[in-house]
């Protein structure tokens, strides 16, 4: 049925509120991207469109609504998490469109950006030692959420089950709607591991077998913002290894040039980990093409945009510790 | 001179899990060359072929390396040289 040609009458209409343009969002063909392999095409669902700017306001509209709705969230509490920033970006304006206080830990080292975004909302910013990355921000909101529990809803987004179902109920759903019997794989990359989860569930339930492959960083020390490197992480709670296919691993060099590439070629500006994500679904893809007469429809995530990440592009000159 | 450099967790495998260690060298290339004695394998996690890899951002107490003379910016005793990491997941 014609659901993309519905939704893309609907997605312009009036909103009651912005959170209701979460979701439904586009899904593009990469042509140049994919004239490498032959009968193997390559789609980039463009989770930026989300009114945060990221693939993170999925989860964190469902994390807040299935909080609010059994009581775990109310208004005499902050809601507090650790977040790298796109989930803190969606949090504060989920926050400030529901009226809930929210609170982020970040490392200090994320991009100024980001720090400016979630500010603007009114969201009250907690730093974390730089040098202990991610895992250093989910130590100090378990410490603080420790001192004061009565002052916090700890959202929790790495152990949150309403994370992978925001997109078991969206973003698998809509790539079924969108592509139908067409789609042979999904490729998306590991940090909270709720995309990978949420759609991967989903789409495992359809009707024809879907392959889904997990991309990661190849190192303990990488650049791609955003994705996790499972084996020297706090593994996420809502990870399962299981669900999925293949785990990929992508050299941080290489998500960065396809990045640049997305560009050039594509006019998609984007961030580092749609990169690494495009440039998995471009190792699938070859892998398809490659076999006699293979071929398949390969559906990747555009997780946010490039110029969330202007500031560390640029560097940040100075540092204060 | 002697340097401190800080290591970001994903590193400190290479450092018996210290933070921090001590190195000794004039300019950022010689203390990588020394951690590499010490810590053999941390310099092909922070440099390739060209030099120090895109994604690292070295720091020279709180000085980009890059706004300085990059690995040839020459260090004072007592230097403080930190390695900072993406962030990873969420």
């Amino acid at each position: 049925m014609g659901g993309t040609v519905v939704e893309n009458i609907v997605r312009p209409k009036r909103l009651e509120s912005i959170v209701d343009g979460i979701g439904q969002t586009p899904l593009v063909r990469l042509r140049s991207i994919d004239s490498e392999t032959p009968g193997v095409r390559i789609y980039l669902k463009l989770e930026y469109t989300n009114p945060g700017g990221s693939v993170k306001d999925r989860p964190a509209l469902q994390m807040v609504r299935d909080a609010v709705r059994d009581g775990r969230l109310t208004r005499e509490r902050t809601l507090i998490d650790a977040t790298s920033g796109n989930t803190g970006v969606a949090y504060s304006l989920i926050g400030a469109a529901l009226g809930y206080r929210v609170s982020l830990v970040m490392p200090k080292n994320v991009s100024q950006a980001r720090k400016d975004i979630t500010q603007a909302f009114g969201t009250e910013l907690i730093y974390s030692d730089p040098m202990e990355g991610s895992d250093g921000a989910i130590r100090l909101v378990r410490k603080l959420v420790s001192e004061t529990p009565e002052k916090y809803f700890y959202c929790d987004q790495y152990n949150n089950p309403s994370n992978p179902k925001a997109h078991y109920l969206g973003t698998g759903q809509e790539i079924l709607d969108q592509l139908g019997d067409e789609l042979t794989h999904f490729v998306a990359g590991l940090g909270t591991s709720g995309t990978c989860m949420g759609t991967t569930r989903r789409l495992k339930e359809h009707h024809r077998p879907i392959v889904c492959i997990a991309v990661e960083p190849d190192d303990a020390l990488h650049g791609l913002e955003g994705l996790k490197h499972m084996a020297s992480s706090i593994v996420p709670g809502i990870y399962q290894p299981s669900h999925m296919d293949e785990v990929l691993p992508v050299r941080t060099e290489d998500g960065w040039d396809m990045a640049d590439r997305l560009a050039a070629e594509e006019s998609l500006h984007v961030g580092h980990s749609t990169g690494a994500n495009v440039f998995g679904a471009l190792q699938v893809a070859k892998r398809i093409s490659a076999r006699a007469g293979g071929s398949g429809t390969v559906v990747t995530i555009a997780c946010d945009r490039g110029d969330r990440y202007f500031a560390p592009m640029t560097w940040e000159k100075h540092y204060e510790w | 001179m002697a340097i401190t450099v800080r290591i970001p967790t994903p590193l400190r495998t290479f450092t018996g899990g210290q933070d921090e260690v001590q190195a000794n060298g004039g300019t950022v290339a010689a203390v990588i060359e020394h951690l590499e004695s010490a810590h053999p394998g941390i310099k092909d996690r922070l440099c390739d072929a060209e030099g120090i890899r895109r994604f690292v951002n070295i720091y020279v107490n709180e000085e980009d390396i890059r706004f300085l003379d990059n690995t040839e910016t020459t260090l004072s005793d007592g230097d403080t040289l930190s390695i900072v990491p993406a962030i990873a997941g969420g």
